[in-house]
């Protein structure tokens, strides 16, 4: 042990010197003696030459030669020579010696190359060799972890080296009782499953004061999991909570502003995805390079087509059905099995391929929190989509007819505001806005025909719970139903967590019939 | 007496259809048995056992009208009181079997011994006999609407709103009996019956049968409803259903007349579930999809809200349609058409086929009007 820190001190002391220490390292290689060898590969591992690597590897795996002339030329895994004091290529050597090793130069060689990768400039392979030797909690990498600690200036990497070093000394039989504090202390603070796991494997190794250390360190990382648990949790909720918001926004509008019982509004949802995949498609067969375009070109197309059929349908059936909600809960649910059969019989009964382009997959890391891209991108449209209707129900012409024609139809009429086409419209916005959330959810559902099936009855909770004609209720409404439902999805499972939920808000409309936030006032009547 | 009260409400539209019932009571079995097979009037009888099925959804259709087209309630989740009532008969049947199972465990069904059950859930108990699962068939659909509608109709959730709560229900219970866990068979539902009351459930005899009690359940269940709608009590559901907030001025306990109703009418939608299950010899969870609560609905609409009558006409034209669509060239087209049936009938024939038919003969007076196509006076 001894000898291999003083390899690694004359690593440091040579570290001044530089391409000339690869010389003379190569020298005393060529000498081909014992306490010769150890000395060079001290001064190669510090040269900071860029063949350093290859030089030691080729040593250890006795593919590094030596001529009479001291030159000296080493062999890659496939077999190409190369000159060691250049890096070139080179011829191999004729009557060259192979330099001898022994076991503790092996060790030498090893630390060495440990110490290379755990000082090596790119931040990410000083991460991974530190996160590797804190899995195989190998002895023999605790002289160089020690150096790379005092050397490293990242906080992350250094907090990893910590804790590699805290795995090799709680495992290691012979650490004083102080070292293994210090372990402790550097593994609670890693505060991971793995640290915790093995604080618990050490437990039984542990006395006195260490042991309860240990035993506090477990329970704050156990805390603290849980605490990324649950925020994990919270953070699936607000994800299931946009998807919920994105299929019941629209039937805000139809159902929440109109009245309008729609039945056929998950398979506006699913028209808002099919022309998703046909947009795709195009994109496929003619430009197969701009892939990323095909949502963003996807989204108003989408609203388009979900919205000409919306008020297609409008014109077409709803309109005389005004007055008759359970009417007209029959004919759009007449119109959603044909629309269904429709897609079922153009594009078949099979989920259709919908791809997500490079931006929409991945997912980054924060504070111990798995985020994807997509879920984010589905967030963060979610709220865009809620801030431009809400926007376009406040402050533009044809939202003041909408909030007009709702709260009294007959003023409205007498005051110039042609009804049938503000209904008309606010159907169509509505139908349209359920064709966007389409594209959404094309990116995270099957894209079938069935797929607006299966939103129809969470979009009508999530509008009824919220409090039908408000649309603040219906934001708060879909992130808190999303939320409590994944916070019971890990103590009950996913269906029984679903059917919790159902049940509750079956009994919550017995409590508050009109909502969280009803309306108030007039308009309560109509 | 009570006979007499029965038969003494009856309209014209009523006595014909009993006619029609009597013939389908005796003449079907009559064809099915004593007609030479190779006759062009023999009835087979797997004829027997689909109409068997369609006089089923019948008396479903006949329960929803009840509530739907006299007191105003349209349940979307009535599938679910008609798939309670068929799981309490599918349990009995499964506990008929016994040692015959693929596993030959005495007590324990089939896929128990698959899940690794060590005993009979709790819930299993009393359905090796028949008058108990008889009780559970009323009991089961009865307990659930009278809890639901005890709380939905006290808090004064109504039309829409309740339409979509009964959804949440059977969409809720489809769910729950989709999972192992539930203990009745999960995905697959209850299947492989064998026995009824010590008759083979394949059995010709057995087919005619049950097909003769479900006409009878049928008939009765129509005289029922006819004596509930004619009675002062129905008078009162007809006004709940065409100005609630003015019955309930006049003093009557609204929510007990709709519970009162309510209750009855799950009753019989699970009875007519308990007939279906062994003449098509399974019951699994999709039956309490909320799609087919939904066509139930439409059923109703078909033939005529408010008409009882009508109910049984549409119910049985809807489903003989579906059967000529479903099977053969015909498939892809039965979502158009059923499709087309709820908008066409919801614009076009708001009465039903039997509505429409009873206001041109001009006698359909005598009936309760069918409830007003028109929209209720907006409060301004």
């Amino acid at each position: 042990m001894l000898r291999i820190l003083t390899v690694i001190a004359a690593i440091f002391l040579c570290s001044a010197a530089h391409s000339q220490t690869l010389d003379t390292a190569l020298d005393r290689l060529a000498a081909d003696s014992f306490p010769e060898t150890e000395a060079a590969i001290a001064e190669i591992a510090a040269s900071g030459a860029p063949n350093a690597q290859a030089i030691l590897e080729a040593l250890a795996a006795r593919r590094l030669s030596f001529a009479a002339d001291r030159r000296v030329v080493y062999a890659d895994p496939a077999g190409q020579t190369f000159d060691a004091r250049t890096g070139a290529a080179a011829e191999p050597l004729a009557g060259a010696t192979v330099v001898r090793l022994n076991n503790r130069l092996r060790g030498a060689i090893g630390t060495a190359l440990g110490l290379l990768t755990l000082t090596s400039p790119d931040r990410q392979k000083r991460l991974d060799s530190a996160e590797s030797i804190f899995k195989s909690k190998d002895v023999i990498s605790l002289p160089a972890l020690e150096i790379a600690i005092a050397k490293e200036t990242d906080a992350k990497v250094a907090l990893a080296l910590a804790s590699a070093r805290g795995s090799i000394l709680l495992a290691k039989p012979d650490s004083s009782p102080a070292e293994r504090l210090s372990a402790i202390e550097a593994l609670s603070a890693r505060g991971d499953a793995d640290a915790m796991g093995q604080i618990r494997n050490a437990l039984p190794s542990l006395q006195g004061d260490a042991l309860t250390a240990a035993n506090a360190a477990i329970a704050a990382i156990e805390r603290r999991q849980m605490f990324i648990g649950g925020a994990q949790n919270i953070w699936y909720g607000l994800s299931l909570g946009s998807v919920l918001l994105l299929a019941a926004i629209g039937l805000a509008i139809t159902f929440g502003v109109m009245g309008v019982i729609n039945m056929a509004h998950g398979e506006m949802v699913m028209l808002g995805a099919y022309t998703t995949f046909m947009v795709q498609e195009v994109f496929r067969a003619y430009a197969p390079d701009h892939f990323g375009l095909s949502l963003p070109i996807a989204i108003p197309l989408a609203f388009l087509v979900a919205g000409l059929v919306g008020v297609a349908i409008e014109r077409g059936i709803i309109r005389f059905l005004y007055g008759r909600p359970l009417e007209t809960l029959l004919a759009t649910w007449g119109v959603s099995l044909f629309l269904q059969q429709t897609v079922r019989t153009i594009f078949g009964p099979t989920n259709r391929d919908v791809a997500s382009p490079s931006y929409m997959s991945g997912s980054f890391d924060l504070l111990g929190l798995q985020i994807t891209y997509g879920r984010l991108w589905i967030i963060i449209f979610t709220l865009v989509v809620f801030a431009l209707l809400l926007l376009i129900l406040r402050r533009t012409p044809l939202g003041l007819q909408m909030r007009a024609v709702t709260q009294n139809r007959k003023m409205a009429s007498s005051m110039g505001i042609r009804t049938p086409w503000v209904d008309a419209m606010t159907f169509g916005l509505g139908s349209g806005v359920a064709g966007i959330a389409g594209v959404a959810l094309s990116q995270i559902d099957n894209v079938s025909p069935n797929l607006g099936q299966s939103y129809i009855i969470d979009s009508f909770m999530v509008v009824v719970f919220g409090g039908v004609g408000n649309l603040w209720g219906t934001l708060i409404s879909a992130f808190s139903l999303g939320i409590a439902n994944k916070l019971l999805e890990p103590l009950a499972g996913a269906v029984l967590a679903k059917i919790f939920i159902l049940v509750l808000l079956i009994l919550f409309i017995q409590k508050r019939p009109r909502g969280l936030f009803a309306l108030k006032g007039r308009a309560v009547e109509a | 007496m009570i006979t007499a009260r029965l038969f003494a409400n009856l309209d014209r539209t009523g006595i014909i259809f009993l006619a029609f019932c009597g013939l389908a009571l005796v003449a079907v079995p009559a064809l099915n048995l004593f007609v030479p097979e190779d006759s062009p009037f023999h009835v087979p009888t797997y004829a027997v056992a689909l109409m068997g099925k369609y006089l089923c959804l019948a008396i479903l259709a006949l329960s929803l009208d009840l509530v739907w087209g006299y007191c105003g309630i349209l349940s979307l989740g009535h599938g679910a009181f008609f798939a309670l009532g068929g799981y309490a008969m599918g349990m009995y049947l499964m506990r008929q079997i016994g040692t015959r199972g693929v596993y030959g465990d005495p007590v324990l069904p089939d896929f128990m011994v698959f899940l690794n059950y060590k005993e009979l859930p709790w819930f299993w108990h009393g359905f090796d006999m028949f008058w108990f699962a008889a009780i559970m068939v009323l009991a089961v659909p009865g307990l659930l609407a009278f809890v639901f509608g005890w709380l939905a109709f006290r808090s004064r959730v109504t039309g829409v709103y309740l339409s979509i709560i009964t959804q949440a229900l059977t969409y809720a219970l489809l769910l729950a009996f989709f999972r192992n866990d539930m203990g009745l068979g999960g995905n697959n539902g209850l299947t492989d019956f064998k026995d009824i009351l010590g008759f083979p459930v394949q059995a010709q005899t057995t087919r005619i049968a049950l097909y003769m009690l479900t006409v009878l359940s049928l008939i009765g269940c129509f005289l029922l409803a006819r004596a509930v709608v004619t009675s002062a009590f129905g008078k009162v559901l007809v006004a709940i259903r065409d100005a609630e907030s003015r019955t309930r001025f006049m003093g009557y306990r609204v929510e007990h007349y709709k519970l009162v109703v309510f209750v009855l009418s799950a009753m019989m939608a699970g009875l007519a579930g308990a007939l279906y299950v062994p003449q098509v010899g399974i019951i699994n969870p999709s039956e309490f999809s909320p799609a087919n609560s939904i066509e139930a609905v439409i059923w109703v609409a078909v033939g005529g809200r408010g008409t009882l009558v009508g109910a049984v006409v549409g119910a049985v034209a809807v489903n003989f349609m579906k059967s000529v669509f479903t099977t053969g060239a015909l498939a892809p087209y039965w979502l158009f058409a059923l499709g087309a049936v709820f908008v066409f009938v919801t614009l076009a024939l708001p009465k039903g086929i039997v509505g429409t038919l009873q206001s041109f003969s001009g006698r359909g007076k005598a009936s309760p009007p069918a409830p007003a196509a028109v929209a209720p006076q907006v409060a301004e």
